[in-house]
């Protein structure tokens, strides 16, 4: 079990509120992903419901029961810190066992919890090493493998995969997904990466300045944006967004336009504009577009495939009318 | 080959302090080695020529040499064990967010900065002294009779008083190590359940093991040569006389600069074996 609520959770450092009252309800086993710009509040959200830090006003709730003043250890969750905090004097297998070690559980069934967790993480060929002595990404196991033997009803996650380079955080990435689903355990995953929140959520939580913006599935967030902070925010390359005449047209203050439903011509369309940048990377193409109306704005197109355009160039872009998001003058979703 | 130009031009501007380092040690060592083969009795006829290993035989072999090694080790390891001890617990206090830190530790440096005999006076007659001292007004105010000291616990004393200096040096040192400990490892310790003392056990200790045998290192090296504490306060008597302080007195108050020199070889061969010893330690605690 692993459901965990927060009920007008208010977080403040002396003077400066870094989290303003807040609701949330994570369900149990859902993964939810916390994104949002540097600075927003999510490891504090995250410290919040781990217990390392108080909380100024409001209640947590971990299946229905108060949590608010229960210590940290007490609350049966398991953290994944962003530098992974593994204990650098102890081997591989002792730091597993530690927590287990601390509630003085017997013996052999450390052990065999130990090997448990080795095996679903490829650990066992250097259970026997001191993390100085392991890559980045298996310190990243080790330390998922001390937060899984305790069998906790949720897992947290700070940022965990920050550290590694492209190649592994694409693996960790599924390694972590596939716990999840084997384990059916609640996750939270505090992250900024795009790519990460949209491919392993099943749980959207998009933050700023300490405020939800938008809580909803990946696609929800895509397709139906909120406000106009999280159409910025999700997806990528970002959404291009235009106001004054163009909004006009279409009845709205702003609209939005993703790179993906712009069509590009080179001989016919909506608007002209003239190529700035165009970068190819074979599957997809992504050129950054001056209109002509307005040679200082930058529109961003994606175009799947190879289109051969370059620098100068005169394009026509279209954009596809179904997936036009239009915004008020308080930036709030339109219709 | 500029480099080789740089190179030879470093070596001859660094020659003059590399020959005065080396004038500096050489000449101390070489007189005392010389000395030692040699029965050298300033009062009692001056240098009387080679004696072999006489003066070496006769430095191990004399009463006073066993129980002198004997009370260095007390006092060295007593020192060692107060400084660590509390020098953990400062360290964590002075680690602590407070008002005044800033002053606060610059005042618990403080006493490393007094001299020796100037502290070991101030204790002497300020604290220990068995009728005005400090120690002895409490002592009456509870009403007890005073301890005198520097005779009836006068090992004690000297160990007092040379931790008194050495624990800011221990502080300092264990201060930066703590300071250097990662947050976010104590807290993944409290999510993994362990309690405060749990903590310090397995994530505090051993991060400072390190700094541990660093003080361990320095602190006895010096400590091996610990002489103006006890010569100002019990002059030897009463069970202080340390190695360093028989072979002053072998050579000062026997006036035999031949059995001291002896003796002195032997204080250097002491100090490498524990150097040497605490070498290993720290390679070892370096490794990890
Ligand atoms: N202990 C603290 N004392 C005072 N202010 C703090 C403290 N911890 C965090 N803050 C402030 O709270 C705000 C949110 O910080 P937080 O670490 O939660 O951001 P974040 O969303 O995790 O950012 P990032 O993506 O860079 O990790 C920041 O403005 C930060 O300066
Ligand atoms: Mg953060």
């Amino acid at each position: 079990m692993g459901r965990i609520t927060l009920d007008k959770v208010q977080k403040a450092f002396g003077e400066v509120e870094v989290i303003p009252p807040l609701d949330l309800t994570i369900e149990d086993g859902e993964f939810v992903v916390f994104v949002g710009p540097s600075g927003c509040g999510k490891s504090t959200l995250l410290r919040l419901i781990a217990g390392l830090e108080d909380v100024t006003g409001g209640q947590i709730r971990i299946d229905g029961n108060d949590a608010t003043s229960v210590p940290p250890a007490k609350r049966g969750l398991a953290m994944v810190f962003q530098s992974y905090a593994l204990y650098p004097h102890m081997s591989v297998r002792k730091n597993i066992a530690f927590p287990l070690r601390m509630a003085k559980m017997e013996q052999a069934e450390q052990d065999r919890r130990v090997q448990a967790a080795a095996d679903v993480l490829n650990l066992s060929d250097y259970i026997d090493r001191r993390p100085g002595q392991l890559s980045g990404g298996q310190r990243q196991r080790v330390a998922i493998g001390r937060a899984i033997v305790r069998e906790p009803s949720a897992f947290l996650f700070d940022e965990p995969l920050s550290n590694l380079d492209a190649a592994l955080r694409h693996g960790m990435r599924l390694e972590i997904s596939e716990l999840h689903k084997r384990l059916d355990t609640t996750m939270i995953y505090v992250t900024h990466d795009q790519v990460e929140a949209m491919t392993m959520a099943d749980k959207i939580v998009v933050l700023q300045a300490g405020v939800i913006e938008q809580v909803g599935s990946p696609l929800e967030l895509y397709k139906t944006p909120r406000n106009l902070f999280v159409a910025g925010f999700i997806g990528s390359p970002k959404m291009n967004f235009f106001d004054g005449a163009e909004a006009a047209k279409h009845d709205a203050h702003t609209i939005g336009i993703r790179p993906e439903h712009l069509t590009v011509s080179t001989t016919e369309g909506m608007w002209k504009g003239t190529v700035g940048v165009a970068e190819h990377l074979g599957s997809d193409t992504f050129m950054h577009i001056h209109p002509e109306a307005n040679p200082s704005e930058t529109i961003t197109v994606r175009v799947g495939g190879e289109f051969s355009a370059t620098h100068g160039d005169t394009v026509f872009l279209t954009p596809a009318s179904d997936n036009i998001h239009r915004f008020d003058a308080d930036g709030m979703r339109m219709g | 080959m500029a480099t080789q130009h740089s190179r030879s031009a470093a070596r001859i501007m660094m020659a003059p302090a590399v020959f005065l380092l080396l004038v500096w040690m050489l000449v101390p060592l070489s007189m005392t080695l010389w000395f030692s083969v040699r029965s050298y009795l300033p009062l009692r006829g001056g240098d009387q020529g080679f004696v072999g290993l006489e003066n070496f035989t006769r430095f191990v072999t004399s009463s006073a040499f066993w129980p002198a090694i004997l009370t260095t080790l007390i006092i060295v390891g007593g020192v060692l064990l107060i400084s660590i001890v509390f020098g953990i617990l400062l360290a964590m206090l002075l680690d602590q967010p407070m008002w005044g830190q800033g002053v606060v530790r610059i005042l618990v440096i403080a006493p490393f900065f007094v001299m020796p005999t100037v502290s070991a006076l101030v204790w002497k007659n300020m604290f220990m002294d068995p009728v005005n001292g400090l120690f002895a007004h409490l002592w009456r105010f509870f009403g007890a009779d005073p301890i005198v000291w520097l005779s009836d616990a006068s090992v004690f004393s000297i160990i007092m008083i040379v931790s008194w200096q050495w624990l800011p040096f221990a502080t300092l040192i264990l201060l930066t190590a703590i300071q250097s400990l990662d947050s976010e490892q104590l807290e993944a310790a409290e999510m993994d359940g362990a309690n405060p003392l749990a903590r310090f056990a397995f994530i505090t200790l051993p991060h400072l093991s390190r700094a541990i045998t660093i003080v361990i290192l320095i602190q006895t090296i010096f400590l091996l040569a610990v002489f103006a504490e006890i010569f100002v306060t019990t002059g030897g008597a009463f069970g202080t006389r340390t190695l360093t302080y028989l072979i002053y007195q072998r050579v000062l108050e026997s006036q035999n600069v031949g059995l001291g020199s002896a003796g002195g070889v032997y204080a250097i061969i002491l100090a490498n074996i524990v150097a040497l010893f605490l070498m290993r330690i720290v390679g070892k605690n370096l490794d990890r």
